[in-house]
């Protein structure tokens, strides 16, 4: 399982193991927008990701966009190497 | 990245390696010709579409070490750095360091081993002395000495909106940007997300990325444009200059090393590339548009011609093309037997598209052996050196075409001959002066058909071969029979016998012998012949001649009894008719005058056993393979019949004199001999024969 979720008093940790990539990235959309919403902090942990492409970056973009809208707060507790780098690819810098 | 390409992979490395080829043929160009600017412009483009398609693909070790033979590649167009044979030479090395990168890529996960990981630092030190400003360069101007800015850079904008099939069709946006980083700096960059979607509309794995870039680069429109090539069709993109504060000229300069007209570029839209939407044109000043890279349009319109076809369908359609030859001589022959014009007008008709499809058929594999020829350049470039002789390669007939198998088959003992030549054939320089001859040795490759056959020679004016030493040699081992007297070329061609290919004796006599039984081996599988021929103190001269196809030939059918065999066409000379008082005479000495020649008979009807007497009237069939001609007696001359060669199973595999099988239109089975196996038959018969002759010549 990839995306592991669990919810500590409002926030709500998630935390992706491996690929956020083409291959990951409707699985993770599928289990991870739903939560959307659900608590009004989230917590995310992209520390153990190890490969990120477009399309990891556009889900990621997704949840954002998704989660002001639903009006949970993101937070980034931790990001891979591979993720820091798309992202300064594409100054993002979150 | 892990984006499944493995398809269009392979194609790149197939490319690739075509691509480095090319190099390696302009590399050998430009050393002949220092001023030749096409050349370099062509080593650039190979380095340059190398590069970029290896970016594409995310194999980083190719475009870093490529990105610096680029670089100085770059510096050599733009004339900042001088030829030299120390920059040919290490160009040269990393044209081969670069097809290892790119065998290992092909390997998939493989690793360079570590002495090519030390060659790499080693090249790119060597490559950095012409990389970096050098002190004598030094009063160049400041912009044109630095690598990483050849020409003026400018400020583009480029504003990518991805498909949304661009992840399904595999391919990563994140990666054309990694790659442009390659050619410039990206300023600023936005990424856009106004295209995605609500969430119940969105699909992960659709893309609605899109990217506005801000890129300082010195590359031109065209360079800039062709990082996208991979995914125009699914993207839209517009490529404009902001800032128009560099000279134009500067620009145009750079680029146009072979200027090409505008309309060049008008035809590699109509070859498809581009959708009418897709803004190729800058929308910049009209001078610009003519330095969109002459490089694309140029390999674009090259496979435009060419189409990429599996060898094996290549194959199947011939073999299918063979039995429609069979089938129609077939047709044929039953249109005759039924008298009726208009049906054997028809088929004749047929017979004659038939003959021409073939043609065509066999032609699609036919492949000039000039490619093959050009791979030795380099081959004598580096032996020469490694000899620290100064030998020149001089190539001729490379337009000779001949069958695809042979041509890959074919490389190998050529190879072979052509190292043995410089080896121990050419002299060393001093040597050559000694025996007053010009101190640069000659080496000369030549291919042209003849006889149905086609004919490559390998020439050196080194100092050929010591008669005697071989003739001693071979005698001591028993390869001729003491009180022989072999021709010269009989002798010669001893050095191809298996007892003489690794003695050491012989090499230093001769200077030549190693695996030379091998050589041979080799060209007798592909159903060819060797020769040799020399001549002390001029040099040697190599002959291999081999036949144009290996699937069908044209045939000269003849009849003994009831059997029908089938001599090749092209080795028919003549054929006469033996009358009965000539047979007589000519079958107690076994041979024939033929206008004042010896002509020896094979009678086929012994050779082969048949049984029954022979017709009253007997033919005879002259055929000649390279130098040897006999005359074959047969009884019936049935005419030309194109056949296709039905290989003989392996058990009859020890079975002299016969090459294969066809079948005839009627269905019968007839033989084909093998011409040169007879031939030579006969002439060691001859051999055997002679000192018996002596020997009783010598009793009396």
């Amino acid at each position: 399982m990839p995306l592991h979720y669990e919810t500590t008093d409002d926030t709500a940790q998630v935390h992706i193991d491996g690929e956020l990539t083409i291959y990951t990235a409707a699985e993770l959309a599928a289990q991870w927008l739903p939560h959307l919403g659900a608590t009004p902090r989230m917590a995310l942990d992209l520390s153990q990701i190890t490969e990120m492409d477009g399309a990891g970056l556009q889900l990621l973009l997704m949840v954002q966009r998704e989660a002001s809208r639903a009006g949970t707060q993101l937070s980034l507790t931790g990001q891979s190497k591979a993720v820091t780098e798309t992202l300064a690819l594409c100054n993002l810098v979150a | 990245m892990s984006i499944n390409l493995d398809q269009a992979q392979q194609t790149f490395i197939v490319e690739a390696r075509e691509q480095l080829q090319a190099m390696e043929e302009s590399l050998l160009q430009l050393e002949t010709d220092p001023g030749d600017d096409d050349a370099i412009g062509a080593i650039f483009r190979a380095a340059h579409t190398i590069k970029g398609s290896a970016g594409l693909f995310g194999l980083e070790p190719i475009v870093s070490f490529t990105h610096i033979v680029e670089d100085v590649l770059d510096r050599l167009r733009n004339g900042s750095v001088e030829v030299d044979a120390g920059l040919i030479a290490v160009l040269l090395k990393s044209s081969d360091h670069m097809l290892e990168l790119i065998n290992v890529a092909a390997n998939q996960g493989g690793t360079l081993p570590p002495p090519a990981l030390q060659r790499e630092v080693e090249l790119c030190q060597i490559l950095q002395e012409y990389q970096a400003p050098s002190p004598a360069a030094a009063p160049t101007p400041a912009p044109e000495t630095n690598p990483s800015e050849p020409g003026e850079t400018r400020l583009w904008h480029i504003s990518l909106r991805f498909g949304q099939d661009v992840f399904r069709n595999g391919m990563d946006p994140l990666s054309f940007l990694r790659y442009l980083q390659t050619l410039g700096e990206i300023v600023d960059i936005a990424t856009l997300t106004d295209a995605l979607p609500a969430a119940e509309a969105w699909d992960a794995e659709s893309c609605y990325l899109g990217f506005d870039i801000a890129f300082r680069s010195a590359a031109s429109h065209g360079a800039i444009n062709e990082v996208f090539d991979f995914v125009r069709e699914d993207c839209e993109i517009d490529i404009v200059a902001i800032d128009d504060a560099a000279a134009p000229q500067g620009n145009t300069g750079l680029v146009t090393t072979s200027p090409e007209p505008p309309e060049e570029n008008t035809a590699l839209v109509a070859t498809g590339e581009l959708l009418g939407d897709q803004r190729k044109t800058p929308r910049m000043p009209a001078q610009i548009a003519t330095d969109k890279q002459p490089v694309t349009s140029d390999s674009k319109g090259k496979d435009g011609t060419y189409v990429r076809v599996n060898a094996d369908k290549l194959d199947e359609l011939i073999n299918l093309v063979g039995e429609l030859v069979i089938a129609s001589a077939g047709a044929s022959l039953l249109a005759r037997t039924c008298h009726n014009d208009p049906l054997q007008e028809a088929t004749s008709s047929v017979s004659g598209l038939v003959e021409e499809i073939l043609d065509g058929a066999l032609r699609l594999r036919m492949i000039p052996i000039g490619e093959t020829f050009n791979r030795f350049r380099r081959v004598v470039r580096d032996v020469s050196q490694e000899l620290g002789k100064d030998i020149d390669l001089i190539i001729s007939g490379a337009e000779t075409e001949l069958d695809k198998t042979v041509v890959e088959k074919i490389g190998d003992p050529l190879m072979h001959l052509l190292r043995n030549a410089m080896d121990h054939g050419i002299e060393t320089a001093e040597a050559r002066l000694a025996a007053g001859k010009p101190a640069k040795g000659h080496l000369h490759l030549n291919a042209y058909h003849d006889s149905g056959s086609i004919v490559l020679e390998i020439a050196d004016d080194g100092a050929g071969l010591n008669r005697d030493r071989i003739l001693e040699k071979a005698q001591e081992r028993g390869l001729v029979p003491q009180g022989a007297s072999p021709t010269d070329q009989e002798i010669y061609n001893l050095i191809f016998e298996p007892g003489f290919s690794t003695a050491q004796a012989v090499t230093n006599l001769s200077g030549r012998g190693v695996g030379m039984d091998v050589v041979k081996r080799n060209i007798t599988l592909l159903r060819g012949t060797v020769d040799l021929d020399s001549q002390t103190g001029k040099g040697t001269v190599v002959r291999i001649r081999l036949p144009l196809t290996l699937a069908i030939i044209n045939g000269f059918l003849v009849g003994i009894g009831q059997s029908t065999y089938v001599i090749p066409l092209d080795m028919v000379q003549e054929c006469i008719e033996l009358s009965e008082d000539d047979g007589l005479a000519s079958r107690e000495q076994g041979y024939l005058d033929l206008r004042g020649e010896v002509l020896p008979l094979v009678y086929l009807r012994d050779h082969f056993n048949h049984e029954g007497p022979p017709a009253r009237r007997q033919n005879v069939v002259v055929v000649r393979y390279a130098e040897l001609k006999a005359g074959l007696v047969v009884d019936d001359l049935l005419g030309e019949f194109q056949t296709v060669i039905k290989p003989l199973g392996k058990l009859f595999g020890a079975l002299r004199g016969i090459s294969g099988s066809t079948i005839l239109g009627s269905g019968a089975v007839a033989l084909i001999l093998d011409v040169p196996a007879l031939l030579t038959q006969i002439a060691q018969a001859e051999n055997r024969f002679n000192p018996t002759q002596l020997q009783q010549a010598n009793a009396r």
